[in-house]
């Protein structure tokens, strides 16, 4: 169980952390959504231990995390955003050497750097040097270094960062199988795609504070509306009159946008045919309708005004 | 924590080895530079490899007198006498390829043999110099006296040119109606009394001084070294110079592997296990450290069996001497990783420090001829205990004693840089 409380990290006037708090348990993946700059990765190394924070605290499994050599260190696994590894070294030496870090040597870290390079698929390659890896390669390579020790806790920071589709496949694949084995996962994004996929939970994170912490589900229930009707209109939108169509039972928002008129239902199956008729019968003739659910682009622009990418 | 201490140093050591551009600098660079320099510098052979002083000689006069001097000089040991014209003479001197050019101009022999009893003006002897070594010209000046002293000597007690320079005087001194009575009849007494001489050793009555006038003495010279028949080694003070300067590179390469680290994530990753500072930067210090003394050992044994530089001293204090240099080094590299902020930043003035510490310790250029302000500055230098400790264990032959002003002041040096590296350090990651 990982427990934060109200931590807090500022660098002169900025305030890059501002009394964060979440709660994490066994087996639970826990995004940290936000944009760039908005203050994961401080977060992030503060609950490893690499900064310490202004105020707040971390507790690992009821205990405070407390100085360099704190023992409560080893339940922690971290990923760095960056690819921390030696390239002019093979991938064994890599893990030799950060199983070592652990006091994992001899048949316990021959086991541990077996168990790690099956994991993430690098087993035939663990005798080449870094260097000759693919970025792809290098970011599983990154991840196994953090399994070594079997920490109970992971916090994976922005860990597929440059790689290809496949390869970032490959990693939620990793990462689906630690959670089955009842892993603890904090994984900082600002892929909302990546926190939908793998997270049980999301905390929306903007200029260093939480703007919401909740479960998918909970989080789309902040929106006015969770499905969206994209219709093409053939005329454009003359003589179309929005108030008329948000007077519709079960209209939520209606708005045009470059030809194509967007409503928001609540009930897509029961709305969409009444929405489609009431065009038809004022004579605005589309050519293409389309679904769309609200997803956390959606929510973080309802709960921030901005959008994701350009926060 | 034994354990992730041993892998940490072992890593380092991995890193070094596997690293084409560092085995370069540490092994092939110094020796290669040591080697050109032990050469320059006289080579294994003590004084035999020195360079002569390239002197050319334009004699307008082909008297005995300039055929003298001219031999003489050429017989000379520290130089390399050619003859010329003057004008090609000076030439040669405006290029640099001769250091001194002596012209002999016409009569004078028949000039210096008139001056040499008389009150005649001197002849002049044409002194062309390359004003970048003054200190060869001194040489040569030093020695054309001498052989110009000795050559006209000669011909004057023992020549035919002599003998009539000095019937010649003799006449001219008795004819001269303004020489004071006083000077005169010693001057008088003084030729006649070398003409006597002169019909004497003519008629085989004595030894004569056919050699003319000599230098009244003869030198014995001897290099102080470790022990009699040590010659000195030019080598072993070349390689300690470049030991010096790339141990002190390959400090730098450890400092700035730091940053790298930090750079590149790898300090996050070591500082998120349970690891005090202690060992983090322990291990980074030792295993510098351990890189460093086996640099200056490889590199003097190599010096040792290609060019028979050999620890004349105690090998216990050239240990030592290597061990506290190998400690000051890590302490360096520390205090650059703590002190600079990214690599590329921290690299060139962490190069032009360390360059000037080395010219300021000796390591390029004797420091004997540096100001003696200078001399008592450098003090405060480190390379200059390691130079200092390193010449005392090799080539002067010193014993363990010799080795401890220096081991002490580099072993303080080494604190002081790990105190302040301790306390500069950035421990927290960048969020």
């Amino acid at each position: 169980m990982l427990q934060v409380d109200a931590l807090k990290k500022s660098y002169g006037g900025l305030v890059a952390v501002d009394r964060v708090s979440l709660r994490a348990g066994a087996g639970e993946t826990i995004g940290l959504l936000g944009p760039n700059g908005a203050g994961k990765t401080t977060i992030v190394a503060m609950i490893a231990g690499l900064i310490r924070p202004d105020s707040g605290s971390v507790h690992i499994e009821g205990r405070p995390l407390a100085g360099d050599t704190d023992p409560n260190k080893r339940r922690i696994g971290l990923v760095p955003q960056e690819l921390a590894l030696f390239d002019e070294l093979t991938a064994r030496a890599n893990l030799e050497l950060f199983a070592a870090l652990y006091d994992l040597d001899g048949t316990a870290a021959k086991r541990a750097i077996g168990e790690a390079l099956e994991l993430v698929g690098l087993t035939d390659r663990a005798q080449e040097r870094v260097k000759n890896y693919s970025g792809g390669m290098k970011r599983r390579l990154n991840l196994a270094a953090a399994l070594l020790h079997d920490p109970q806790i992971l916090l994976l920071d922005e860990p597929t960062v440059g790689v290809d589709p496949q390869s970032r496949n490959a990693i939620f694949d990793n990462l689906e199988v630690l959670k089955r084995r009842g892993k603890t996962l904090l994984y900082t994004t600002h892929y909302m795609e990546e926190a939908e996929r793998l997270c049980d939970r999301v905390i929306i994170i903007d200029h260093g504070k939480v703007v919401a912490d909740d479960t998918l589900p909970g989080l789309y229930r902040l929106l006015p509306v969770t499905n969206l009707l994209a219709v093409e209109l053939v005329d454009g939108q003359d003589g179309l009159r929005l108030d008329d169509l948000l007077a519709l039972p079960g209209v939520r928002s209606a708005k045009l946008e470059a030809g194509t008129l967007r409503v928001g239902v609540q009930d897509l199956a029961t709305e969409t045919p009444r929405v489609l008729q009431w065009l038809v019968e004022r004579g605005h003739l589309y050519h293409h309708v389309a679904s769309e659910r609200a997803n956390l682009e959606t929510v973080f622009l309802t709960l921030t005004g901005r959008s994701l990418r350009d926060a | 924590m034994m354990i992730s201490f041993r892998a940490l140093v072992r890593k380092d050591l991995l890193l070094f080895l596997v690293d084409r551009r560092a085995l370069l600098m540490s092994f092939a660079v110094p020796i290669a530079i040591g080697s050109f320099f032990g050469y320059v510098l006289g080579g294994s052979g003590g004084q035999a490899n020195a360079s002569k002083i390239p002197v050319l000689t334009v004699d307008q006069d082909h008297s005995a007198i300039s055929r003298g001097i001219v031999t003489r000089l050429s017989e000379e040991k520290a130089l390399d006498v050619k003859p010329s014209t003057p004008v090609e003479a000076r030439a040669a001197v405006r290029k640099g390829t001769a250091t001194v050019a002596v012209i002999i101009p016409p009569n004078f022999g028949r000039d210096a043999g008139s001056a040499f009893f008389g009150p005649q003006q001197k002849p002049e002897i044409g002194v062309l110099f390359d004003p970048s070594h003054t200190a060869e010209r001194s040489m040569v000046a030093g020695i054309l006296t001498g052989d110009v002293m000795q050559a006209v000597s000669k011909e004057m007690f023992a020549g035919r040119t002599g003998r009539e320079m000095v019937k010649d005087s003799l006449a001219q001194v008795e004819q001269n109606q303004h020489l004071p009575a006083e000077d005169k009849k010693p001057l008088e007494d003084l030729l006649r009394s070398v003409d006597r001489w002169n019909q004497q050793v003519d008629r085989g009555a004595g030894p004569g001084l056919s050699r003319g006038l000599t230098v009244p003495y003869t030198t014995r010279e001897e290099a102080v070294t470790a022990r009699q028949n040590i010659q000195y080694n030019g080598y072993a003070h070349a390689f300690a110079g470049m030991v010096v300067q790339f141990v002190l590179f390959l400090g730098i390469d450890v400092g700035i592997g730091l940053l790298q680290q930090r750079q590149r994530g790898l300090w996050k990753r070591f500082r998120a296990a349970p690891l005090s500072r202690g060992v983090l930067l322990g291990s980074r210090a030792v295993s510098a450290a351990i890189l460093a003394f086996l640099v200056v050992q490889v590199n003097f044994l190599f010096a040792r069996l290609i060019f028979g530089v050999r620890v004349e001293g105690s090998m216990v204090g050239f240990l030592g001497v290597s061990a506290a240099f190998a400690l000051m080094t890590a302490g360096f590299g520390m205090l650059v990783a703590s002190i600079g902020k990214t690599p590329e930043a921290t690299r060139g003035l962490a190069i032009f420090a360390t360059l000037i510490v080395v010219m300021l310790g000796g390591a390029w250029i004797p420091m004997f001829l540096f100001p003696q302000w200078l001399q008592k500055l450098t003090v405060v230098v480190p390379t200059r205990w390691a130079m200092e400790g390193l010449e005392a264990m090799t080539w002067r032959g010193l014993g363990l004693e010799a080795a401890i002003v220096p081991i002490t002041a580099l072993l303080l040096f080494a604190a002081v840089f790990g105190a302040l590296a301790m306390v500069r350090f950035r421990w927290e990651a960048e969020g």
